[in-house]
């Protein structure tokens, strides 16, 4: 069913008895060409990419609890591609550009919103570092502004500009960048997904593989084992538990990444503010929640949820840079798992297993990278080679000694 | 979380700097053949187990001692604590 206006009006006349389920609830076929494994982001734009380009393909995606459940449903919704690296700012800048077509490629409103990110500097040597990232980004085709503090007064006038440890001298500010509705992106790929053919397994894991001499054929599920020619694995927090069941260890460590959210508010944040230097970054919801994090808590889990330290310490960069927002009521908060790779970037990558590949390693930035992922994913699968703009996100670069080192993060990055 | 420090006591989890996988004790002998391999595992590759995870923590802002603690990754409860200086020289390591 097409979405539209007209079809709203429809509908009303009807009393909404029209409306469809957004997708079907099929039961598993023995076989298929593709399983895609995660029903993420990530997974379901894999599968989506792969079904509209790849006409009469079979595929499944597997998804051991229901669609949004994951990080593509926990994350504080923030889309941008300001990177520095040759790596990644071509794929991050190819995923903004998905991002801007998405609601009509998908037909679904994913509240897609070009609010703009500012991410703030305090120093001379952090302006220069970011004119340096400006410059990258600009030369791969995106959008940067340095702003002064005087240009960054007229935006935000309530930032603590004269705060003592860290004043605020300005800020290089992508104006592309902003928010998306992160789980109506999840529903979207699926419907999307759905509309091609592909088959959503929903509350069914992965349990293995079905690997014979280096050969992966298929899975085994909690609803019987499943063939297929070949296996993708996207399943971000749950990475190394996954890839255990095929033998393989990853250069990743799953952390937590908390979020939260206050209770609404009159518009008073004009786009992202990010405040690296104090752990703290920040938005503002349609509704006027807004919606802020922090670092990772900073010690391996796959629980979902953190310890008061880490809310301790973005509340209180919180306030030290808008010591307006120090009355707010918190409303809600929750953590997601994070595959922290140990570089901080991502892997697109076949395994040595012929017929199992793997994409993981998002770290807390993957929701913004989802198109692009999808797109490259689909394209390793389909055709055994890497993407154009994913081409860097190889396995074999912690050993090679080609780390995509974008700034000092993954798992341990020993910032302090 | 609370950690029962061997010597201190109940100490909040604050007080400590994370490091990782309590395997990162034995790092590969430099001086072997094959050390990018050894030193590729030991750097990046990781288990990073579900369930009891023995890892590294450093008590900074306390007594500066290293632990070594068990941990149920899924969970947050810790299940044991030991100076990591006993638990290396118990595994071999002669400091
Ligand atoms: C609090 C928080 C804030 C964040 N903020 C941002 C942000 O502002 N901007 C940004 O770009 N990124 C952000 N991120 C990161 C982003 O959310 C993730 O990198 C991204 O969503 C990961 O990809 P995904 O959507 O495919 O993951 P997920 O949604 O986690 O999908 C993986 C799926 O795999 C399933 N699965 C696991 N094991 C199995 C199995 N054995 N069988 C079948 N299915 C399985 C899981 O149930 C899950 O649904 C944030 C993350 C968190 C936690």
């Amino acid at each position: 069913m097409q979405y539209s206006a007209f079809q709203i009006f429809k509908q009303t006349l009807r009393g909404h008895v029209g409306w469809k389920p957004t997708w079907r609830s099929p039961d598993p076929k023995p076989q298929y060409d593709y399983i895609i494994v995660g029903g993420g982001g990530h997974g379901l734009a894999t599968a989506y990419y792969l079904a509209k380009k790849y006409h009469g393909v079979n595929i499944a995606v597997f998804e051991k609890g229901w669609l949004g459940g994951g990080n593509v449903g926990r994350n504080t919704t923030i889309i941008r591609s300001n990177y520095l690296l040759d790596a990644n700012e071509p794929f991050y800048e190819y995923s903004m550009k998905l991002w801007e077509g998405l609601e009509q490629e998908l037909n679904y409103n994913a509240m897609i919103s070009q609010r703009g990110i500012i991410n703030l500097f305090h120093t001379d040597p952090q302006r220069d570092a970011f004119v340096r990232r400006g410059n990258a980004m600009r030369l791969h085709g995106a959008d940067a502004v340095l702003l002064s503090q005087e240009a960054l007064r007229k935006k935000c006038p309530f930032l603590n500009f004269d705060n003592a440890r860290f004043p605020v001298l300005g800020g290089l500010w992508q104006p592309r960048g902003g928010t998306a509705r992160h789980d109506a992106v999840a529903w979207g790929y699926a419907r999307g997904a759905d509309q091609h053919g592909v088959d959503i397994i929903q509350n069914c894991e992965v349990t293995g593989f079905l690997i014979r001499d280096g050969v992966c054929t298929g899975v085994e599920t909690t609803r019987g084992q499943i063939r297929a020619k070949k296996i993708g694995v996207a399943v971000a927090g749950s990475s190394s538990r996954v890839m255990a069941k095929a033998g393989m260890r990853l250069p990743i460590e799953s952390h937590v990444l908390q979020a939260f959210v206050s209770e609404g508010l009159k518009p008073i944040i004009p786009g992202v503010i990010t405040f690296g230097a104090g752990h703290f970054y920040v938005s503002q919801s349609n509704k006027g929640g807004l919606v802020f994090g922090g670092d990772i808590d900073g010690y391996n889990t796959y629980a979902q949820r953190g310890n008061l330290p880490v809310v301790e310490d973005v509340c209180e960069g919180g306030v030290a840079l808008m010591p307006m927002i120090g009355r707010a009521r918190l409303l809600r908060m929750w953590g997601g798992c994070v595959d922290m790779s140990m570089d901080g970037s991502p892997i697109i990558d076949k395994t040595h297993i012929e017929g199992l590949y793997f994409n993981g390693g998002w770290c807390y930035g993957g929701f913004k990278a989802t198109p692009a992922s999808g797109v490259a994913f689909a394209h390793l699968l389909a055709t055994d080679a890497p993407h154009d703009t994913a081409k860097a996100y190889r396995f074999d670069r912690f050993s090679r000694g080609f780390l995509i080192d974008e700034k000092g993060v993954g798992a341990q990055p020993n910032l302090h | 979380m609370i950690i029962i420090h061997p010597l201190l006591g109940p100490r909040d989890a604050q007080e400590f700097t994370y490091l990782g996988d309590a395997s990162l004790i034995h790092r590969p002998d430099p001086e072997a053949d094959n050390v990018a391999g050894t030193f590729y595992e030991y750097l990046y590759q990781r288990d990073n187990i579900a369930g009891e995870h023995r890892e590294l923590w450093f008590h900074e802002q306390g007594d500066r001692s290293w632990l070594v603690i068990k941990r149920n990754t899924l969970t947050h409860d810790i299940l044991s604590v030991e100076l990591a200086s006993d638990v290396a020289r118990r595994e071999g390591r002669s400091k």
